[in-house]
């Protein structure tokens, strides 16, 4: 009790916290408000309250296309970049290697460059090799920055745990992919996780590389773009985005209950 | 060295045993190698990274001497695009405007999010991920809705000039909130804080805190505490955070678009121009290939500029 009386007392870097959180929620927090206004400008004064932007929502079928495409791309996209950025991330953490710096700085050089650059390089790539367009060349544009990322993501995990762990089991002459699956694999279980989630997000969220490179099937963020610039279309968007923020919560709060699962059932056996 | 003759003398001598030689010379260089071992799980992604972002760049700087008439490509070898930048000072200032616009963004961004780091790091002490969750989570909505969400702040009968109004402060909205640089500065800013966030926090978070008790004991104040210890161990954040905010915004194209209007437009829209309506593929590949050199040489230069502050004082 002692310790949380101690927390409330934050000060003037308190205060500044609550404030910054303010700065940071309020915009959003706009966006499920407008969804229930009965009007189809999004300006002041409220109209009234109404589902129907929820409904119209849920009855487009482009805007439910639209985000199935996202989907498509986002699992397919998280689970490879994934699976890539675990493998670089132990060679990295694990491996002596000659010029580890500079590949290392090559495979984050996808968070370094400007989206529209890689996007225009992709679209210039593919119709000199005459690829068509599609939710494929979407997730191809997807895969080097959501593998940046997963390996970010993984070498802190990786860095993270006592490696003398492998070496016990390499000791006990298991092989380098048993040790792999009943060592490493448990301990960063977590950083998969929130690898998986925030390469699906970025994925999902992506706009400009697939808005170059999106064919006749648009992401969710492509079509979410047209509609931007005919607002009178614009809240049944509202009504999937507070929908997705609010699915989003949900996620979150269940990572991070799995997590905390996790570190409980660490700690118990560790004892 | 690997012994040949006696192969158990490693875990996978033994199994090697039946392979065909091919396999076993393979087996063998890894383990006596270890980097080979690293390269051979790090070749997926290398790959991947070549052919979707090395060679694409590539043939980008190489169609960006090209030419276009009408609808095709005259490939060669001309300077023709370059000159047109280099000819044009409208073209020079927008690039000029970007790199204005997004060092502001970067600024006010991190400076901004140090205070917040700081705090997450040194004055919560229970639920910290709590903290860190609770600032990720409004950044899971779309990024063109956040952007968006500032056109209903910041328009004409937006949160702002409604609420200015109604208390009978103004008679007429404001026009100047909306379709300007400012309005572009905070909207990037709001829209990329959490990337300025986390590196600086995991950066406090690193600093060993015996070295802030030291300081103390020594009878440096806080401030002076801060300014010695705290700021100077947390730089690699605040590099890392600038860089995380500058680089990606230059070339940003939704927020120009959306709220910038023709004062606050960007190089992103100009590129974006030349593969839509200007249909000028070759100028746009230039026009992009000086916006990536001009960044590359502004983060040289900044990463030259703070590693000589860290290491020789200013």
């Amino acid at each position: 009790m002692s310790a949380r009386a101690k927390e409330v007392r934050f000060g003037t870097l308190g205060i500044y916290a609550v404030t910054y959180l303010a700065f940071v929620y309020i915009p959003v927090l706009f966006l499920p408000l407008f969804s229930f206004n009965d009007s189809t400008f999004i300006a002041f004064p409220l109209k009234g309250f109404t589902f129907q932007w929820y409904i119209e929502a849920l009855e487009s079928d482009r805007l439910l296309g639209s985000l199935f495409n996202s989907v498509k791309v986002a699992v397919p996209v998280a689970i490879l970049s994934t699976i890539l950025g675990t493998l670089a991330a132990k060679a990295v953490t694990r491996y002596r290697m000659p010029g580890k710096t500079p590949v290392v700085s090559f495979i984050m050089a996808p968070l370094v460059v400007p989206g529209i650059i890689v996007g225009i390089a992709l679209l210039v790539i593919a119709t000199t090799v005459g690829v068509e367009l599609s939710l494929f060349t979407i997730a191809i544009a997807h895969l080097p920055p959501c593998t940046a990322f997963s390996m970010w993501i993984m070498i802190s995990r990786l860095e993270g745990f006592d490696q003398s762990l492998e070496e016990a089991s390499r000791d006990l002459s298991e092989g380098a992919w048993m040790t792999f699956w009943r060592v490493t694999f448990p301990l960063i279980i977590p950083g998969i996780v929130a690898s998986l989630l925030l390469t699906f997000t970025i994925s999902f969220d992506e706009f400009i590389l697939a808005f170059f490179l999106s064919g006749s099937e648009p992401t969710l963020p492509v079509y979410m773009w047209s509609r931007l610039r005919f607002p009178a279309k614009l809240p049944p968007v509202l009504a999937l985005g507070s929908m997705i923020l609010i699915s989003s919560f949900v996620v979150v709060y269940f990572a991070e209950w799995f997590r905390r699962r996790g570190a409980h059932v660490e700690t118990s056996s560790g004892v | 060295m690997v012994d040949h003759t006696t192969p158990k003398a490693t875990p996978f001598g033994a199994m090697t045993g039946h392979r065909d030689g091919a396999f076993r010379w393979w087996r063998e260089l890894c383990l006596r190698s270890e980097g080979v071992r690293g390269y051979t799980l790090l070749s997926p992604t290398l790959i991947l990274m070549a052919l979707s972002i090395g060679v694409p760049l590539l043939l980008l700087f190489v169609v960006s001497f090209w030419t276009q008439h009408l609808l095709d490509f005259t490939p060669g070898f001309v300077f023709d695009n370059y000159i047109t930048f280099a000819e044009k000072q409208s073209f020079q200032k927008l690039l000029w405007r970007s790199i204005k616009i997004s060092g502001f963004v970067t600024i006010l961004t991190v400076l901004l999010a140090y205070p917040m780091a700081y705090f997450i790091a040194f004055r919560v002490k229970k639920n910290k991920l709590m903290w860190i969750i609770l600032i990720t989570v409004p950044f899971w909505t779309s990024y063109l809705l956040r952007v968006f969400a500032w056109k209903i702040i910041l328009g004409y009968n937006g949160v702002i000039n409604s609420g200015l109004s109604s208390m009978g402060w103004i008679e007429a909205p404001l026009e100047f909130l909306l379709y300007n640089p400012f309005a572009v500065v905070i909207t990037l800013a709001h829209a990329w804080a959490a990337f300025a966030i986390l590196p600086i926090y995991v950066s406090l978070e690193k600093i060993d805190r015996s070295l802030l008790e030291a300081a103390t004991d020594l009878g440096d104040g806080p401030a002076l505490r801060f300014f010695r210890v705290t700021l100077p161990l947390s730089m690699a954040g605040v590099v890392a955070a600038s860089l995380l905010v500058f680089i990606p915004t230059v070339g940003d194209y939704v927020t120009p678009a959306l709220l910038g209007g023709p004062k606050g437009l960007m190089i992103g829209n100009l590129i974006q121009l030349q593969f839509a309506k200007a249909n000028n593929w070759p100028f746009g590949a230039a026009l992009s290939v000086i916006s990536l050199m001009s960044i590359t040489l502004i983060v040289c230069a900044f990463l030259w500029f703070t590693k000589r502050v860290r290491t020789q004082g200013l």
